[in-house]
């Protein structure tokens, strides 16, 4: 009755919305024949530069005015102070900087040691293998330095993170608006490409390790804030009612009841806190912060690969392990001892790991390879691995497929796409975004998608953005048409599944530049070695969610298909896939996502987009420049994450699926 | 028993969920049904509720899923404030009463037990069953006495430092139940404590809750939606029905005489031999000759008997003295479900 009542007038609506994207893509096309048949006037085509309002100049007063007749640059200078002692005593530890308390550097048998213990405690002998192992190739290689450079910095600012994130997680989920307030700024943070993030870290808090610890300290707090909220909403009623019935306060409440059994979610989001963090750290190089970033950007700015993939391989390891091992502490659970458990047994850990600390410290005292790897020491084969890419990139067969790949897609797929995307009218191309939304998700998103895409047009950065726009359509595409199949031939099997899972988890912990390594690597500095970045970056989440899509299909389903007498292929299409699609949808959201995200980092390469003139505002005070750029980025992001999301749920509803 | 004040003492208790319940409340028309209520964009948790529960006796609440009864009874605690009428514990009104006095009422008077368990996962049975000892700001060393009595108490010894997840349902629940006990509560609530368990648990759980109340005697208010562990366990039953109390009253009289309708329903089935006592059938103006028997013996004790036994009139005594006589035919109309 209810079903027959609600499904009528959504059919009429559907009718309708369809009916206004058919009307929205027929303009654009008659707009585009007008175009080409040159009867467009040049104002339609592109807005007039007079026409563009300086949002710019705009910003950067407001910016001038908070900054300096607020007195914001005073306060953040003064909170520079404190951040700078905390980063010089963990810069101390890690690697001997010359500050308080003057103890460090540590040697690094001892840190290796610890990382094994912990690794034991967390996850057995593969996590101790992994967590000592990764600290024993760092120092052996000869990366130890900018390997701690970078760490001691994470040591700051992955715990502030925390405890930002947590704090504003508890009000937001205490104080109804508190949470409203932050949502939008959130979503926003969550698509605003991290350039933005680091010009105003570098104005504020100065250039250095203090602008990066910061840039990184803001990256890493939204998911925080979203796990705590989560996780705090998740405790079971009875558990609260337990704690008012024990009589607790308030505080007590929150202390032993609430924080206590959303332990899972919170360590989940310190698990994301702390790989953000690394991924952004890393970035941070682009400001000058010394460390593996800086050394990875060097290397591969003077092309020498082989360092390029010894620090990659580097920063891979560092990310598995710091991943794995916070994985490792969501999962464990306090365990019991027998009664009359002797004292150092119950501590047998903590034991180990101090003794073992202290005894390979003592050790480096008379040993001083153990303390730290000299110059001519270390087992790093740069050059070698240096010659051996680049001869292997010149066998004549590999270079012919590079080569034919090149020219391929540059001269007859992408170049067209481009320069088509290019040639269309602002207006045509809004009333195309429009469309899309509009017919995937409704009216709401379609007015959004006009209002975010006309205010990228206002910004005077079209043609910018268009490029933008089109690596990002055309490395998802590309990333879908080979994700995807890979994805639905692995999810027919249990073991392939889980194979292809395992490697796509593990691709996600890489911090995002490591993926620039093989596309420079195969292609050069090409455009296509962005679109491959890129591609490859994005593939990851499609194939993920794909297989999770498909391997969540309730098997009552597929039994009912093969009963039916399905083929294989049948029983794909018409029940399969229709199911797995919302599922599939998160997951071309998170690949546009990511490509966005990348395609700003891809700018290093060098590129014309966006990203190209973000990177270019790093090396003044154009503040308000900046922001206009990131906004735009972040605009096109939001449309497509809007509009996707609201369809996916939409759908899922409709589907029934949880 | 009735002289005293009861400890419990509710009138007129309503509790509306939704957007405006007190406004709407006023508005409320007194013969509105629930469905009435629903379709005005209300939920009439409960309705119109007045009842008393008095010292040392159990009474239990017994409802099927969404009647209100554990509404009802986190009113009485009020993890719930209600939206009209008073509930008075001791006297007091605790709808008046501070966030600190409600606070000490909890931690000095009340103990609740609850369906899925509600422990702390991350404490051990110990720290668990010291939870409540901890907040009101016992010395360690004084509730890790009390908590080490109340966890051998209900059995659960050598398990002091087990976490919940290692232990199995029944286990979990006395857990629950120990510290529910550890403040030395004088009135205990029962969230359905043992519909979680599997059947064969639960009987021994009833077994084990009937030794405690027989050494504790405190005041229980229990929720059920098993009406066999109602008859079981009660001194007296309130039915609810759409937030609303249909019938409150004793086993037999339940049984005998339902007020409503649906209360009939529920009481269809029950073998009522087994819940009516003899104290219930005796006429105190009559009086039998030959041996008496005890008011507590249910018919079904005495089916041989009555069969056997050719008086008319068999005597009934009460702790010692004989307080009427039962009329055979009625007990043995209860026996075989009187002339058909």
């Amino acid at each position: 009755m209810s079903d027959a009542a609600t499904s009528v007038p959504s059919a009429g609506g559907n009718l309708t919305r369809k009916q206004a994207a058919l009307g929205l893509v027929c303009f654009s096309v008659l707009l585009t024949a007008l175009q080409y048949a040159g009867l467009l006037p040049a104002w339609l085509h592109r807005l007039p530069e007079t026409a563009v309002p300086n949002f710019a100049l705009w910003l950067d007063a407001i910016f001038n005015f908070v900054k300096d007749d607020m007195g914001l640059l005073t306060l953040t200078r003064f909170l520079t102070g404190g951040l700078e002692w905390l980063l010089d005593a963990s810069g101390n530890i890690f690697f001997g900087k010359r500050r308080w308390p003057n103890v460090g550097p540590i040697p690094w048998t001892a840190l290796a040691a610890v990382a094994a213990v912990i690794g034991y405690y967390l996850g057995g002998w593969r996590l101790a293998l992994l967590g000592g192992g990764t600290l024993v190739w760092t120092a052996l290689i000869g990366q130890w330095e900018i390997a701690m450079q970078t760490m001691s910095v994470l040591a700051i600012a992955a715990p502030l993170a925390f405890v930002i994130g947590l704090s504003l997680g508890i009000a937001a989920w205490k104080y109804a608006w508190v949470d409203f307030v932050i949502k939008p700024v959130l979503s926003v943070l969550q698509t605003l490409p991290f350039f933005t993030y680091l010009l105003p870290a570098v104005i504020f808090f100065k250039v250095g390790p203090t602008a990066g610890a910061v840039a990184t300290t803001i990256y890493a707090i939204p998911p925080m804030i979203l796990m705590t909220t989560l996780g705090l909403q998740k405790v079971s009623p009875e558990v609260v009612e337990a704690g008012k019935m024990s009589g607790c306060s308030k505080f007590q409440m929150l202390r032993h009841v609430y924080l206590p059994s959303a332990r899972t979610e919170i360590l989940v989001g310190v698990n994301q806190v702390i790989m953000l963090c690394l991924a952004m750290v890393v970035l941070t190089a682009f400001i000058g912060m010394p460390g593996l970033g800086a050394k990875l950007l060097a290397m591969m700015g003077s092309f020498k690969l082989g360092r390029s993939f010894e620090i990659g391989v580097t920063i891979v390891l560092l990310a598995v392990m710091l991943d794995r091992m916070s994985k490792a502490w969501v999962v464990k659970q306090p365990e019991h001892f027998e009664r009359g458990t002797p004292w150092w047994k119950r501590h047998q850990m903590l034991l180990l790991g101090a003794g073992l600390f202290v005894g390979f410290t003592l050790l480096s005292l008379v040993l001083p390879i153990a303390a730290e790897i000299g110059r001519k020491q270390d087992f790093s084969q740069g050059r070698e691995l240096d010659a051996m890419i680049k001869g292997f990139l010149a066998i004549e067969s590999v270079q012919a497929v590079t080569g034919f790949l090149r020219a391929f897609l540059n001269v007859k797929v992408l170049i067209p796409f481009r320069d088509f995307m290019l040639s269309l009218p602002t207006p045509a191309m809004i009333a195309l975004v429009v469309a899309f939304a509009m017919a995937l998700a409704g009216r709401k998103q379609a007015l959004y998608a006009l209002i975010f895409f006309s205010l990228v047009a206002l910004s005077g950065w079209w043609d910018r953005a268009i490029i933008t726009l089109y690596s990002v359509v055309s490395a998802v595409t590309l990333a879908a048409l080979i994700g995807l199949p890979i994805a639905i031939v692995a999810a027919r099997s249990q073991k392939w599944s889980v194979r292809v899972l395992l490697i796509c988890d593990t691709a996600q912990t890489f911090p995002s530049f490591v993926y620039l390594i093989p596309a420079i690597m195969l292609f050069g500095i090409t455009d296509i070695a962005v679109i491959f970045s890129i591609l490859i970056f994005a593939m990851v989440p499609l194939m993920r969610y794909t297989i999770e899509g498909l391997r969540t299909v309730p098997p009552e389903m597929t039994e009912a298909a093969d009963m039916s007498g399905a083929t294989r292929m049948q029983k794909l299409w018409n029940v399969q896939l229709p199911l797995a699609l919302p599922t599939m949808a998160i997951g071309f959201n998170q690949a546009i996502m990511f490509a966005f995200f990348m395609v700003i980092i891809a700018a290093f390469i060098g590129t014309q987009d966006l990203g190209q003139e973000l990177q270019r505002t790093l090396a003044g005070t154009d503040l308000g420049k900046n922001f206009v750029l990131g906004i735009c980025v972040s605009l096109m992001a939001l449309t497509f994450d809007l509009t996707i999301m609201k369809w996916a749920a939409d759908k899922k509803r409709a589907l029934g699926l949880p | 028993m009735s002289t005293e004040a009861p400890v419990i003492s509710c009138k007129n208790v309503w509790k509306i969920f939704g957007k405006n319940p007190e406004t709407f409340l006023k508005s409320i028309d007194p013969g509105m049904s629930f469905d009435d209520i629903r379709e005005a964009g209300y939920i009439a948790g409960v309705r119109d509720v007045s009842m008393d529960v008095h010292k040392g006796e159990m009474l239990v609440i017994m409802g099927l899923s969404g009647s209100g009864k554990s509404t009802l009874v986190r009113c009485f605690s009020r993890l719930h404030d209600i939206t009209g009428g008073t509930i008075a514990v001791e006297g007091q009104d605790i709808m008046s009463l501070p966030e600190k006095e409600l606070i000490d009422l909890r931690r000095s008077k009340m103990g609740m037990v609850f369906q899925s368990f509600g422990l702390l996962p991350h404490r051990t049975v110990l720290e668990n069953v010291a939870f409540p000892l901890e907040m009101r700001g016992q010395d360690k060393h004084t509730r890790r006495e009390r908590a080490l009595e109340v966890v051998k108490l209900v059995g659960l010894e050598g398990r002091e430092d087990y976490f919940p997840r290692e232990l199995s349902g029944g286990q979990q629940q006395r857990v629950g139940i120990a510290r529910s006990l550890a403040i030395e509560p004088d009135i205990w609530f029962l969230d359905e404590p043992f519909s979680a368990l599997d059947p064969l648990i639960r009987k021994e759980m009833q077994d084990e809750f009937l030794r405690l109340q027989q050494l504790l005697n405190k005041t229980i208010v229990f929720i059920t939606h098993d009406f066999d562990e109602a008859l079981r366990l009660a001194d007296r039953i309130a039915i609810m029905k759409d937030g609303a109390v249909e019938q409150c009253d004793t086993p037999d009289q339940i049984v005998l005489h339902p007020a409503t309708e649906y209360v009939r329903k529920f009481t269809e089935d029950i073998d009522k031999a087994r819940v009516v006592h003899a104290g219930v059938l005796a006429d105190p103006k009559a009086t039998g000759t030959g041996d008496p028997i005890d008011a507590r013996t249910t018919v079904h004790a005495m089916a041989r008997m009555l069969v056997n036994d050719q008086r008319e009139l068999i005597p009934v005594t009460k702790a010692g003295s004989i307080i009427g006589a039962m009329p055979r035919q009625a007990a043995l109309d209860i026996l075989l479900g009187g002339e058909a």
